[in-house]
C-alpha cells in the first residue's frame, strides 16, 4: 500500500517537475526571444538620429546648393544670395597647412612608438598621446591663442592650422603604431639581415608595408578635424573676403555655420545649411576614400 | 679598398644614429608639448588663482563688472549634462554593442550599422548644434508647454540630449570592442550547458566585461564633459546655477567659447583660462584612468 | 607608393602654401582685383573686431568700401568687450565698441587711445507674440521684467500700459546677451539710470550678472533666440529687428513720452554737447521726442598707430577708412536705420583724426 503510494507520488512529482522544466524553458527562450528584440530596437532607435540629421540637411542644403553658392563670396548682412567660397577655399587651405605640419611628426612619432615598444620614453610618449587625444577642442583654442597668436600680433590662418594639426596628431599617430605593431617581425628581420641599414629597412621595407593602414588613418584624421570649430574661434577667426594668405585671418565652413546658424536672417541660415551639406559631403567622401583604401591596398600576412 | 668601406660605413653609421635620434626627439618633442600646455595654462591663470582662490569652485555669482568670478553655476552645468548625457546614451550603446558585438558580427547588416556608427561619429559638433538649434529645440519647447515648465527649448535636458547621440558612436566602439574579446571558451562552455543567448550575454558577457565597459562610460563622459560647439549653441547661455533639467545654463566649456575672445581685465580671462585647466586636468584624469582600466582589460 | 616620392610630394606642396602666402591675396572675385589693380593698394588688408551693434552697418560699409578702392576690411562682429580686448592686445587694426572706455581702462593703455563716433543707433526692446502687437513699456516695468519680479506677460502692470491689447497668460522668456556687449552697456545704463533697483543689484556693464533669462551670442543671436523662442522679450539694435520684421516697443522717456525708436527720435537724442574726447552717454535723454536708449558707436584708435600698426602705409589707409566712415559712408545709415553723423561731430572727428601720429609723425 504504502509502495504504492509512494510510487505513485514520485511518479506525479517527475510529471510535476517535467512540466515546470517544459515550463522554465519556454520562459527562458520568451525572455531570449524578447531580450533580441530589445537589443534589435535600441540598435534600430540609435541610428534614427543619423538619418533624420542627414535627412534634414540634404532637405535643407539641396536648395542651397549651387554653382553660385560655391563660388560667390558672402553679401553684406540682409541681402540675400551670396555663396561661401572664401570659406571653402580657407578650410582647405586650413587643413593642407595643418596636414604638412602634423602627418610627418605623426608618422615619425607612429614610427617610433612601434619600434621602441617597451622603453620609458615611449611609455610616456604613449600616455602624452592619450592625453592630448582627450583635451577638449576648446582648450586647444586657448593654447594656441596664447602660444601663436599673442606673438604673431593678430588671428591668422596659420594659428588655426597649428590648432588643428595638435587635433590631429593623435589619430595619425596611433594609426602609424597599430599598423606597424601588426607587420611581422620576420619582414624586418630579413631585411637587416641581408644588411640592409636599420633607417632603411624602416624607411623602404617596413613604413610602404603599412602605407595603407597609414594613409587611412591620415584620411580619418582629416575626416575627424574638418568640422572643428571651437579651436578656430580664437585663431582662424573668420574674413569675409577670400584670403590665401596664411598670416592673416581665414574663413572656414565650420565657423560660418556657427555665425550664420545662431543669426536671425533667413538667407543666412540657408547659406549655413548649404555649408552644412559641403560639409557633410567631404566627410562622406574621405570615409569612402579610407576604406576604398583600406580593402584595395590591404597588405595581408 | 678599406678605407673607402669604412667611409660608407661610417656615413651609414652616422644615418642611423641620426635616424634614432629623430624618432626619439620627435617622441619627446610631444611629451614636451604636453607638459607646455599644462604650464601655460597654469601660468595664465595665476591671476585668478590668487584673487579668487578656492571661492571659483564654490562661489555661484559670475560677475564681470565686479571681478567677482565664482564658477560653481558651470561646474554643475557641465556635470549635470554629462552625466545625463551617459544616462541617455548607455542604454543605447550598450545595445548597438551587444548587437554588433554578438547577435551580428559579420555581413550586410553588420555592416550597414557599423558604417552608421562611424558615420555619427564624423558630424561635426557644430553641425550637431545647428540641427538641434531648428529640429530639437521646437520639439523640447512643446514638451516643455506640455510639461507647463517655461517653454524656452534650449537648455540642460536640449543640449544632453544631442550630446548623448554625439557620445553613442565613441562608447558603442569601446564597448564592443571589449565585448569581441571576451574568450569564446567561455561563452561555448556555456551554451553546451543549454543556456541561452540572453543568459550568456546576461550572465558571461556582461559580467566578463564590466570593467571593460566601465571604461568605455568613463571615456565617454570625459568626451562630454569638453564638448564645446553643439552645447554652445543649445545651453541657453545663462550664468545662472540651473534649477532643473529644463533650465538653461551654461558648461566650461560654453562660457570660454562665448566669453574668451572678448573678456576685458586679466582677472576675467585668467579666469577662463584657470576653467580651461580645470577642463584640462579633468579629462586628462578620466582619460588616464579610463585607458589604464581598457588596458589591463586587454592583458587579461 | 614610394615613400621618398610621398616626402617629396608634402614638401612641394609646403613650398606651394608658403610661395601663395607670401604672394598675398589674390582674389577670385573678379571685381575687386580689377578695382585693386587699378588703385595699387592691393594688399592692404585692414582687421577690425568689435561691436555686432553696428555689424549691419560696416558689412554694408566695408563691402562698397572693398568695390570702391579694393581694401579689404575684414570686420569681425565679436562684442564691443571683444573688440576692446583685442586692441589691446594689438591684434586687431582698430576697435569697434559701442560704449566708450571707462577712465580705468584709459589710465592702464599705454599709449592713449581715441574715441571717433561712426554711427548713432537705437537699442529697441522686442518680443515674440502671437500677432506681434506694438506695445508700450515704462522704465519701471522693463527693469522689473529684467529683474525677474515680473514673470507673465499678461501682469496687470503691462496690461495696463497696453489697454487695448489682450496679452497671453505667457511666461516671459527674458532674453540678453552672453558675451560682452556693448548693447548690454546701453542697455543697462539706461537701466541703471532709470532704476534704483537695477542701479544696486546689478549696474552697467558689458557683461553683468544677470538675474534672470537666457543669453545669446551676439545681437545676431539674441534677435535669433527672441524669434525661436515665444514669448521671449529682448534688447538689439534696431537694424537687427527691422531687417528680421521683429516689433519695436515705444518706451516713456523722461519727459513723459511714449518714443518709438526711429531715425529722427534717436537724432533728437543724440542732439547734445559734445565732450573733447567724444565720450558721452544719451541714454535717458532730457528730449522731449528723444528716444531714452540710444548711442554712439565708436571707433577705438591708438592716437600713435605704430603701436598696433607694422607700416605707416598701412596706418595711413587706417586713418583714411575712418575719413570715409564718418563722412561718405554716413550715406549707408539710413537705409538700415541708423541716424547719420550730426554735422558738429563729424567736424570735431576730423580735428581729433588730425592728433593722430605714426611714430611721433603726424600723418596728414
Amino acid at each position: 500500500m504504502e509502495m504504492v503510494l509512494e510510487a505513485e507520488l514520485e511518479k506525479k512529482k517527475k510529471l510535476s517537475q517535467s512540466r515546470l522544466a517544459d515550463k522554465h524553458i519556454g520562459r527562458r527562450n520568451k525572455k531570449n526571444i524578447f531580450f533580441k528584440g530589445l537589443i534589435v530596437v535600441a540598435t534600430v532607435i540609435s541610428t534614427l538620429p543619423l538619418l533624420f540629421i542627414l535627412f534634414y540637411i540634404f532637405k535643407q542644403g539641396v536648395g542651397a546648393l549651387n554653382w553660385h553658392f560655391l563660388t560667390h563670396l558672402p553679401n553684406p548682412v540682409g541681402e540675400p544670395g551670396g555663396g561661401v567660397s572664401n570659406a571653402l577655399v580657407g578650410s582647405i587651405m586650413i587643413l593642407l597647412v595643418s596636414c604638412v605640419i602634423a602627418i610627418p611628426i605623426g608618422i615619425i612619432i607612429g614610427i617610433y612608438l612601434s619600434e621602441e615598444k617597451r622603453s620609458r620614453l615611449g611609455y610616456y610618449c604613449r600616455l602624452a598621446v592619450d592625453v592630448l587625444q582627450g583635451i577638449p577642442s576648446i582648450v586647444i583654442g586657448i593654447i594656441i591663442y596664447e602660444w601663436v597668436v599673442r606673438p604673431m600680433g593678430g588671428f591668422s590662418a596659420l594659428s588655426g592650422s597649428v590648432a588643428l594639426s595638435l587635433m590631429m596628431l593623435p589619430s595619425i599617430v596611433k594609426a602609424t603604431e597599430e599598423t606597424l605593431k601588426l607587420l611581422p617581425e620576420s619582414l624586418k628581420e630579413a631585411s637587416l639581415a641581408l644588411g640592409v641599414p636599420y633607417y632603411k629597412t624602416i624607411m623602404k621595407v617596413i613604413v610602404p608595408t603599412g602605407l595603407s593602414g597609414i594613409f587611412t588613418g591620415v584620411i580619418l584624421s582629416i575626416a575627424r578635424v574638418i568640422g572643428e570649430t571651437a579651436p578656430l574661434l580664437f585663431t582662424a577667426f573668420g574674413n569675409p573676403f577670400m584670403s590665401t594668405n596664411i598670416l592673416k585671418p581665414m574663413s572656414s565652413l565650420p565657423l560660418i555655420i556657427f555665425n550664420y546658424a545662431t543669426s536671425p536672417y533667413n538667407d543666412w541660415h540657408q547659406l549655413a545649411w548649404g555649408a552644412s551639406m559641403v560639409l557633410i559631403l567631404m566627410i562622406l567622401i574621405l570615409n569612402i576614400i579610407s576604406k576604398i583604401v583600406q580593402r584595395k591596398w590591404k597588405v595581408q600576412f | 679598398m678599406i678605407p673607402a668601406i669604412s667611409y660608407k660605413a661610417k656615413r651609414i653609421n652616422f644615418k642611423e644614429k641620426a635616424f634614432k635620434k629623430t624618432l626619439a626627439l620627435s617622441a619627446i618633442i610631444v611629451v614636451v608639448i604636453l607638459i607646455a600646455i599644462f604650464l601655460t595654462l597654469l601660468i595664465n591663470s595665476f591671476p585668478s588663482l590668487k584673487a579668487i582662490g578656492f571661492k571659483f569652485f564654490y562661489q555661484t555669482t559670475w560677475d564681470p563688472v565686479s571681478d567677482r568670478y565664482g564658477a560653481l553655476p558651470f561646474l554643475v552645468g557641465t556635470l549635470l549634462t554629462s552625466f545625463l548625457a551617459l544616462v541617455i546614451s548607455t542604454p543605447f550603446s550598450i545595445a548597438v554593442a551587444i548587437f554588433l558585438g554578438e547577435y551580428y558580427k559579420k555581413g550586410p547588416v553588420a555592416e550597414i550599422f557599423k558604417n552608421i556608427v562611424d558615420l555619427l561619429a564624423g558630424i561635426p559638433s557644430v553641425i550637431y548644434g545647428f540641427w538641434g538649434l531648428f529640429v530639437l529645440v521646437p520639439l523640447v519647447r512643446e514638451l516643455e508647454m506640455k510639461l507647463h515648465v517655461p517653454p524656452y527649448g534650449v537648455g540642460i535636458f536640449t543640449s544632453s540630449v544631442i550630446l548623448a547621440i554625439m557620445i553613442l558612436p565613441f562608447s558603442v566602439t569601446l564597448s564592443r570592442q571589449v565585448i569581441s574579446m571576451v574568450p569564446s571558451h567561455l561563452k561555448e562552455a556555456a551554451y553546451s550547458l543549454g543556456a541561452t543567448r540572453h543568459e550568456v550575454i546576461t550572465k558571461i558577457i556582461i559580467p566578463y566585461t564590466k570593467s571593460g565597459l566601465f571604461a568605455g562610460l568613463l571615456l565617454a563622459l570625459g568626451r562630454a564633459l569638453g564638448e564645446t560647439m553643439a552645447v554652445t549653441m543649445l545651453i541657453g547661455n545663462t550664468h545662472d546655477l540651473p534649477t532643473g533639467i529644463f533650465s538653461p545654463g551654461n558648461t566650461m566649456a560654453s562660457v570660454i567659447a562665448n566669453e574668451f575672445t572678448e573678456a576685458t581685465g586679466r582677472i576675467y580671462t585668467s579666469a577662463l583660462i584657470e576653467m580651461g585647466l580645470f577642463l584640462f586636468v579633468v579629462a586628462t584624469i578620466i582619460n588616464i584612468i579610463g585607458k589604464q582600466i581598457i588596458k589591463r582589460f586587454t592583458l587579461e | 607608393m614610394n615613400f621618398k616620392k610621398i616626402i617629396l610630394s608634402l614638401l612641394v606642396i609646403s613650398v606651394a602654401i608658403t610661395f601663395t602666402s607670401c604672394g598675398g591675396n589674390d582674389s577670385s572675385n573678379s571685381k575687386s582685383a580689377t578695382d585693386s589693380t587699378a588703385t595699387g593698394s592691393s594688399n592692404t588688408q585692414i582687421l577690425s573686431a568689435g561691436s555686432t551693434f553696428v555689424y549691419p552697418l560696416f558689412s554694408k560699409m566695408f563691402s562698397a568700401y572693398n568695390q570702391k578702392t579694393g581694401v579689404q576690411v575684414n570686420y569681425q562682429s565679436i562684442g564691443s568687450g571683444g573688440g576692446i580686448k583685442q586692441l589691446q592686445n594689438k591684434i586687431v587694426d582698430f576697435g569697434a565698441s559701442d560704449n566708450p572706455l571707462s577712465d580705468d581702462q584709459l589710465a592702464q593703455s599705454p599709449v592713449p587711445i581715441i574715441h571717433i563716433p561712426d554711427c548713432l543707433g537705437a537699442v529697441n526692446i522686442t518680443y515674440n507674440l502671437p500677432d506681434n502687437p506694438s506695445l508700450k513699456f515704462t522704465p519701471d516695468v522693463l527693469a522689473d521684467i529684467y529683474l525677474g519680479k515680473l514673470t507673465k506677460w499678461n501682469d496687470p502692470r503691462i496690461q495696463s500700459l497696453n489697454p487695448g491689447v489682450k496679452l497671453p497668460d505667457l511666461q516671459i522668456s527674458v532674453i540678453h546677451r552672453s558675451d560682452g556687449s556693448g548693447t548690454t552697456f546701453i542697455f543697462s545704463d539706461y537701466l541703471s539710470k532709470v532704476s534704483p533697483d537695477w542701479q544696486s543689484k546689478v549696474g552697467k556693464g558689458q557683461s553683468l550678472n544677470w538675474p534672470v533669462g537666457l543669453g545669446g551670442k551676439g545681437n545676431e543671436g539674441v534677435s535669433g533666440l527672441i524669434k525661436q523662442t515665444p514669448g521671449a522679450l529682448g534688447y538689439v539694435e534696431l537694424a537687427y529687428a527691422i531687417q528680421n520684421k521683429m516689433p519695436v516697443a515705444s518706451l516713456k522717456n523722461k519727459s513723459g513720452n511714449f518714443v518709438a525708436p526711429s531715425l529722427a527720435s534717436t537724432s533728437a537724442a543724440a542732439n547734445v554737447e559734445m565732450p573733447a574726447d567724444m565720450r558721452v552717454s544719451l541714454t535717458n535723454t532730457d528730449a522731449a521726442d528723444g528716444y531714452p536708449i540710444c548711442s554712439f558707436s565708436y571707433i577705438l584708435l591708438y592716437k600713435d598707430l605704430s603701436y598696433n600698426i607694422k607700416s605707416e602705409e598701412k596706418a595711413k589707409a587706417v586713418v583714411d577708412l575712418v575719413k570715409w566712415i564718418i563722412q561718405d559712408g554716413q550715406q549707408y545709415s539710413e537705409a538700415l536705420e541708423y541716424a547719420k553723423l550730426p554735422e558738429s561731430v563729424v567736424t570735431k572727428s576730423l580735428d581729433i583724426l588730425k592728433g593722430v601720429t605714426y611714430n611721433g609723425k603726424a600723418l596728414q
